[in-house]
């Protein structure tokens, strides 16, 4: 459906952008295949490695350029998990670090023409949610015991309310995961696929001077504008994402609200 | 055959209606940033100390836009 | 409008068709569940080397470059404080030197002062001794010219007072006249 051609000779590809293909030959993709989602992660684990370990080789007191971006990132990540999750959080920072380092990559990385969105699949997002909901999950129950349940028991609500929000308290926090992980990859496939649609109706001069003369134009624009919104999209989401964690990291560890 | 041809129908009016779902969490993302920029606006000392949980507000506030855009794409293209 | 339904039924049943025999014609991709072991498998591979490339080498080489820097700025503000402490003291040092050397020169001055007060002391006291002879033998002088002049006078008028008295005509009796010369001097 998303292949048919419409009328007018316009080509609707939005979602095209995000099919995973074998990087070598057409066959059949395998656990093992390496595929272009699998080039993007590469590139985001090289970028972090290139900023992250070439860029802080020189371990300059008063830091170079590159050095103090990682510094920044690392000042960002580690002040946000200190102020949310509170100091014994900081435990797991390296984890959390890791995860928003990967996301924000892939973002921007997704963001080149002709690249491949790795965190717009809800196959990744889901399992970087998962790996969050289960470790929150099993971190609770360990640090807590059965007081992990005091989360979902309000003591300042009144009495007659209580198994009432104890439920729509669970039912909220198994959904966690859910809309952790739509939200990241949902965020970043709508502005993929809008820029996509806009560049579908580019081309329209070519076929109808008369119309075309405005929505060619209006399209150019309407495609900057879009970029410049997903560029700062795929920073907040990636922020967003790892804030989350880090509020469900707190809920955890100190779950008497 | 009509019966497929008003299936397809259905899915894009689906599709369609599922969109001005994203309308709503457009206003709950105004709300959000509008009612923490009016209390900056008054007390912009304690606006720093808060940026951090109007993200999350506006995140929660977002994503139930991004559920009615996920089943306006489910409807275009899943089903 | 029968052709429309007929390639829209058609359209679907391709669709349907393409959706059975090769899910990448799906049109979400990211619902395309054939993908999905693959894309797990490779970015649990992914996480584990960002994990470890961050875990081993980077955050504790950043962490050690932040608290080094941390370690500069405390040791430097310590100099520093150091410094103004030294600073502080040769202040101090200097002020209490230059207030030993003002009372050392008041000092001096004092002592100076003294010796030439004693010298003037002596001066002056030896020079009133002069005066105060020099003012003795002219007072005796004087005491000596004046007894001079009185005895001078004494004579002179006894002997006018004799030579009167022979000029008008009698014997004057020396024992006489020196007696009434006498009582009319001291008269």
């Amino acid at each position: 459906m998303a292949t048919q051609e419409h009328g007018e000779g316009l080509v609707f590809h939005p979602m095209d952008q995000f099919s995973i293909r074998p990087l070598f030959g057409d066959g059949a993709i395998h656990m093992y295949t390496p595929t272009n989602a699998t080039l993007w992660m590469a590139f985001s684990v090289l970028c972090i490695f290139t900023l992250f370990v070439l860029g802080t080789r020189g371990r300059a007191t008063v830091p170079s350029r590159i050095q103090s971006v990682a510094e920044l990132g690392y000042g960002f990540i580690h002040k946000m998990v200190a102020d949310v999750a509170g100091k014994d959080g900081l435990k797991y920072f390296p984890y959390i670090f890791t995860v928003f380092c990967f996301i924000v990559f892939s973002n921007f990385l997704g963001l080149l023409p002709k690249s491949f969105t790795s965190t717009s699949h809800v196959a990744v997002t889901g399992l970087l949610a998962i790996v969050v909901f289960v470790t929150v999950t099993v971190i609770g129950f360990v640090k807590n015991g059965a007081g992990f349940l005091a989360l979902f028991w309000i003591d300042s609500a009144p009495l007659p309310l209580r198994p009432l929000l104890a439920v729509i308290e669970v039912i909220s926090y198994f959904v966690r995961p859910v809309s952790h992980s739509i939200r990241l990859a949902g965020n970043m496939m709508a502005g993929h696929a809008v820029i996509k649609v806009f560049a579908a109706f580019t081309p329209l001069i070519l076929i109808s001077t008369g119309i075309g003369v405005i929505v060619t134009p209006l399209s150019i624009v309407a495609i900057s504008a879009i970029y410049a919104l997903e560029v700062l999209v795929a920073f907040i989401q990636a922020y967003v994402f790892t804030i989350l964690t880090c509020v469900y990291l707190k809920d955890a560890l100190h779950p008497h609200h | 055959m009509e019966l497929a041809a008003a299936a397809v129908l259905g899915k894009y009016i689906g599709a369609g209606m599922a969109c001005t779902g994203m309308g709503g969490a457009a206003v709950g993302v105004g709300h959000v940033v509008g009612n923490f920029l009016a209390g900056a606006l008054r007390n912009p000392s304690a606006a720093n100390g808060q940026t951090a949980t109007m993200f999350i507000g506006i995140a929660f506030a977002e994503a139930l836009g991004i559920f009615s855009f996920l089943v306006a794409l489910l409807l275009m293209f899943a089903l | 409008m029968a052709s429309t339904t007929q390639a829209a039924s058609e359209a679907a049943g391709n669709a349907a068709g393409a959706a059975g025999h090769a899910a990448e014609k799906v049109g979400m991709p990211q619902l395309d569940f054939a993908t999905y072991p693959n894309q797990i498998f490779w970015l649990v591979v992914a996480l584990i080397a960002i994990y470890l490339i961050l875990s081993r080498v980077a955050l504790p080489r950043i962490g050690g470059i932040l608290a080094d820097r941390q370690g500069a700025i405390t040791n430097d503000i310590a100099a520093a404080e150091d410094l103004k402490q030294k600073a502080v003291e040769a202040e101090a040092a200097y002020g209490k030197a230059l207030t030993d050397a003002r009372s050392e020169a008041s000092r001096i001055v004092a002592e100076a002062r003294d010796e030439i007060q004693k010298d003037l002391d002596v001066a002056i006291a030896k020079a009133d001794a002069e005066i105060a002879a020099k003012s003795a033998e002219s007072a005796r002088r004087i005491d000596e010219i004046r007894a001079s002049a009185a005895a001078n006078v004494t004579e002179v008028a006894r002997d006018t007072a004799a030579a009167i008295v022979a000029a008008l005509g009698s014997k004057a009796d020396a024992k006489a006249v020196d007696a009434a010369v006498t009582a009319r001097l001291k008269g």
